[in-house]
């Protein structure tokens, strides 16, 4: 699992791959309960980047990607936005983006 | 900790499913708002309780409560934000916190609202039900609420204590609400803004602001739990009160009509058996 700080994020993101990317914060309850999906997600699929962006650390991040509500999870592919969900959803919602986009 | 039964509501299903899991021995944790916010506290007089002609709303909540306590489950006070099944149990946040169980019984009552415009496209992008988890994303920012809640002043004044412009938006004014907060009344209430929440308009005024924070007695199912399966507003249940999600049960008004206290407590009383067979079972496994 990656902590992102804004450099690391935009080195992965410049390398093009599918990366799957946990918005959150230590205050948020629904976050932590989020935090063990993401981590088994990211054992599921070694190909796909997946990291983690605490939104109290990396302000230029969150508002770049107008990040308002959390948890929010982005997908990126070639370095752009293609999905993202916000608030808690069960597990099959990310796998069903991943899986499409694999 | 991980309970045996997390319960969402703290009405006479949830209740009435509390007393019948400790009746089984099972560990029990009920999640909700005051009861003072549940809109049978509003009752003046009810007539068709068996047993109890003419008891008010009150009096029946506080003697369903007051058994829950003795029968000893817990309780957690607040607004319960997001559930999840994962991973063979169940979650649920209140606030901040975060519980885990082995089974779970919704019993959250009915919402009977419609949303408001522009709150279903604007959800998560300025449109939030919950304060405790978005707000700091609005400090030095303005936020309205729209306060439907008994909870809701105390809301309020969180979000201008970490720093939130916040305008208060209700019927009448709340004694709770810190008087700092300027008061609006809500009419013809609208959320304005394209890709993000710009502004509240309601009672012929526009309120400029980052985020809405609109906060109800009940949540409605399927914002709570993505996945349940949800006809028209009513959770749909088979006659064991399960639904469609594995651990997962419902009670109350919230699986339908009659809306009446008498069925809410006998459905809270089956979804509990349900799910306490449930869990039997699963540990047999």
């Amino acid at each position: 699992m990656l902590h992102f700080t804004k450099d690391g994020f935009d080195k992965a993101l410049s390398q093009g791959k599918l990366m799957m990317v946990d918005f959150w914060a230590s205050w948020c309850g629904p976050c932590r309960m989020l935090g063990p999906v993401i981590e088994q997600l990211d054992n599921r699929y070694p190909d796909v980047v997946v990291g983690k962006v605490n939104v109290d650390d990396e302000k230029e991040l969150a508002m770049r990607y107008g990040v308002m509500s959390i948890p929010t999870v982005i997908f990126f592919k070639d370095g752009k936005e293609i999905d993202r969900k916000v608030g808690v959803m069960p597990p099959e919602a990310f796998v069903q983006v991943l899986e499409a986009n694999k | 900790m991980t309970y045996d039964i997390l319960i969402l509501g703290r009405g006479p299903a949830g209740l009435s499913a509390a007393v019948a899991a400790r009746g089984r021995g099972k560990s029990v944790l009920v999640m909700g708002g005051p009861w003072q916010g549940s809109p049978l506290a509003k009752a003046e007089r009810i007539d068709n309780y068996l047993g109890l002609p003419g008891v008010t709303g009150q009096e029946l909540l506080e003697q369903f409560d007051r058994h829950a306590r003795q029968a000893g489950a817990e309780f957690a006070q607040g607004r319960v934000v997001s559930l999840m099944s994962w991973d063979g149990s169940v979650m649920a946040t209140v606030g901040s916190q975060v519980y885990q169980g082995r089974g779970l019984i919704l019993a959250p009552g009915v919402v009977r609202q419609n949303k408001y415009p522009g709150e279903e496209t604007l959800l998560g992008r300025g449109v939030s039900y919950c304060a405790t988890c978005d707000g700091m994303l609005y400090r030095g920012k303005a936020a309205a609420v729209v306060g439907r809640s008994a909870d809701a002043p105390e809301e309020a004044n969180y979000l201008r204590s970490i720093g939130c412009t916040v305008t208060y938006i209700g019927d009448k004014r709340p004694e709770k609400l810190d008087g700092e907060i300027p008061f609006v009344r809500e009419k013809q209430l609208k959320i304005k803004g394209e890709s993000a929440v710009t502004a509240v308009e309601t009672d012929g005024q526009t309120i400029p602001c980052a985020g809405v924070f609109i906060l109800r007695s009940a949540v409605a199912p399927t914002d709570l739990m993505p996945g349940l399966r949800v006809e028209k507003g009513v959770v749909q249940v088979d006659r064991n009160m399960a639904t469609n999600l594995a651990g997962v049960f419902a009670a109350g008004d919230c699986t339908g009509g009659p809306l009446q206290i008498a069925k809410a407590v006998g459905e809270g009383l089956t979804a509990a058996l349900t799910a306490c067979q449930y869990i039997d079972g699963k540990a047999k496994q």
